[in-house]
């Protein structure tokens, strides 16, 4: 507002009266020209949209395909290679796969994602064959407890598929998995109360 | 007080069917007019102060192409009773190594001492607390607490950052009631008077007749005034008793709940305040084009009420304009450096404000009351306000039409947008 004999931009041969009587002017000027600036703003239409419930369509929807957000995976189609889980930098892809002696099998028995931990580098989804585990575009995983942050992709012990990497089964709609794990933010688990232990 | 001692003495002979003036507990009335005046006027200010913040927060939402609270009630308008609800639920909390009762006492001196100038402030014609024959001098007088609740909530919060933001604010309250109150001695002289009614009643109702545009000097004394004005309120661009960048939050850093809802209670009261002094001191306040107080003073029973309600709505909106120009200045302006602030100060405010003061002295005997000179002052002061403002608009107008066909083109819709409504 008030520039020093430093920060003059042109340099004018100005005496120090003159440098006093045109940083009053320079002043009023800015200060002017700023009110002026601001008020043309009152006129615009705001940038911001109204999270989450006053947008003209849902935020999922509007973003690109190839982003990152809350992995599903696609028990069908997962070969159970675990290659996932061992190329998680963080270990948050907990795979679990036992013989079955009555059909000589492999069985799932725990196929955990801790979404908690997941940094979301899309390794995992990278280094899949058959394009099980794959990112939606869902971000809205928030959850009161930190353990309903791990999701669960195998309930009761399931065989594992037997195809080759090339043979995967018709993809499902992005996100219809993820649906059916986590429940939608209006019907997650509350948060307990103080009356939790620590 | 004499309007209210009136009607309180009415009441008293209707009532208790007892004349005042023979009654010997006469005190007793006057103590309960004085209480019933005190709660009006706190009213006044807590129904001023709490809508003005969050439509502080709209105007700030909409300059940074935000929306601003909106959520409770209709556009938001009960955000101010939400935030005030949830302050008065908040712990009191006093740290440890504070000094208790200071740290207990700042934020109430602060808002006394901005409560106090509400005495002296006419809202209408015949609406004054207090018809003091001292008016400004009691209003910079009791502004003067402020400083001192500034430091102590400083000092008594034992943190470096409190203690930086009540010391500078010391400094900055101490140095600009220097040029506010030399500004306005300009008025004072011209009025020959400190009552706020009579400075009032010295201007007229038409724009040329107000002390604005009565003599380039009084014209300058305006702004030197409100600049000056700004910094006492600890107002951007001069907030650097709280400057959040540098200070967190400056004095009120360790306060919570109701004493930290105070100071900012006490801020927005300050900002009616300074407008109403600025409004009655420079524009004319209360005063209606075409009646004169007099007329008003004669009138009776309804009409007398329908003027002192058309006086307030016409002192209302003088201050309230001034009000929005310093929330929208503190949307506009950066803030001032420490060296810079003391610079504006007493190399700048100071000195112009005695060049003021130095040639309405000049002017007063000079100058006859409706002579040529006079009128010529007004015409050009008159044609100056108004080319500014014509400038004014057609500047805003000009920068929203920059931007307008690139907006629509990119967007798809228009850029225009009521400045009252939500998207």
């Amino acid at each position: 507002m008030l520039a020093t004999s430093t920060s003059t931009a042109p340099p004018r041969a100005r005496g120090a009266l003159g440098e006093y009587f045109a940083n009053i002017g320079r002043a009023i000027a800015t200060t002017f020209e700023g009110l002026v600036v601001t008020s043309s703003w009152l006129f615009r239409r705001p940038r911001t949209v109204q999270y989450p419930d006053r947008v003209e369509q849902p935020v999922q929807e509007s973003l690109p395909d190839a982003y990152r957000g809350v992995l599903e995976v696609d028990m069908d189609a997962c070969n159970g290679c675990m290659l996932c889980a061992k190329t998680c930098p963080i270990d948050c892809i907990v795979i679990d796969i036992v013989k079955n002696p009555e059909t000589k099998g492999r069985d799932f028995t725990r196929f955990d994602i801790d979404i908690g931990k997941c940094m979301f580098c899309g390794l995992c989804s990278e280094v899949c064959k058959t394009g099980a585990i794959r990112h939606t575009t869902s971000f809205e995983a928030s959850a009161a407890r930190p353990e309903d942050l791990v999701l669960h992709f195998v309930g009761r012990p399931m065989p594992v598929p037997k195809h080759k990497a090339t043979e995967a089964p018709e993809r499902k709609p992005q996100g219809s998995i993820l649906a059916q794990v986590i429940p939608p933010l209006g019907e997650r688990r509350p948060w307990p109360g103080k009356g939790r232990s620590r | 007080m004499n309007l209210l001692r009136d009607l309180a003495d009415r009441f008293a002979r209707w009532a208790f069917t007892v004349d005042p003036g023979t009654w010997p507990h006469t005190w007793l009335v006057h103590l309960g007019a004085m209480v019933v005046v005190a709660v009006l006027v706190l009213t006044f200010v807590a129904l001023f102060a709490g809508p003005l913040s969050w439509l502080e927060r709209r105007i700030a939402g909409r300059i940074q192409a935000r929306v601003g609270p909106n959520r409770v009630g209709p556009q938001g308008a009960a955000q101010w009773l939400a935030d005030g609800l949830k302050c008065f639920l908040k712990e009191d909390l006093i740290p440890d190594a504070a000094d208790g009762p200071l740290f207990r006492m700042g934020p109430y001196l602060v808002f006394v001492g901005t409560f106090g100038a509400f005495l002296v402030l006419p809202f209408g014609a015949h609406v004054v607390a207090a018809q003091l024959d001292v008016g400004l001098l009691y209003v910079f007088a009791i502004t003067s607490l402020v400083v001192v609740g500034l430091l102590m909530s400083g000092w008594g919060s034992n943190s470096k950052w409190a203690l930086f933001g009540g010391v500078r604010s010391a400094a900055q309250l101490v140095s600009y009631e220097v040029p506010a109150a030399v500004a306005l001695m300009t008025v004072m002289l011209q009025a020959g008077t400190l009552s706020t009614q009579a400075i009032v009643g010295a201007q007229g109702g038409l724009p040329w007749q107000w002390f604005l545009l009565k003599n380039p000097f009084l014209f300058a004394a305006f702004f030197l005034y409100f600049t000056a004005a700004i910094a006492e309120g600890n107002r951007t661009p001069f907030d650097l008793p709280e400057a959040e960048s540098e200070l967190v939050s400056g004095y009120n850093t360790e306060y919570s709940g109701m004493r930290f809802l105070f100071f900012f209670f006490a801020e927005w009261a300050n900002l009616w305040t300074m407008s109403a002094i600025a409004t009655l001191a420079f524009l004319g306040g209360w005063q209606l084009p075409g009646v004169t107080p007099a007329e008003i003073a004669a009138s009776t029973g309804l009409a007398f009420a329908g003027w002192q309600l058309l006086s307030f709505v016409v002192f209302a909106v003088k201050a309230s304009a001034l009000v929005f120009l310093v929330v929208q200045l503190r949307w506009t302006l950066p803030r001032l450096r420490v060296d810079q602030l003391m610079i504006v100060c007493w190399k700048y405010l100071v000195p112009l404000a005695f060049a003021c003061v130095a040639g309405v002295l000049v002017l007063l005997p000079l100058v006859a009351e409706g002579g040529l000179v006079d009128l010529a002052f007004r015409a050009v002061l008159s044609l100056l306000v108004l080319t500014l403002l014509s400038h004014y608009v057609r500047r805003i107008r000009q920068n929203y039409l920059v931007d307008r066909e690139a907006y629509a083109r990119m967007a798809g819709r228009p850029l225009f947008f009521p400045p009252y409504r939500l998207p």
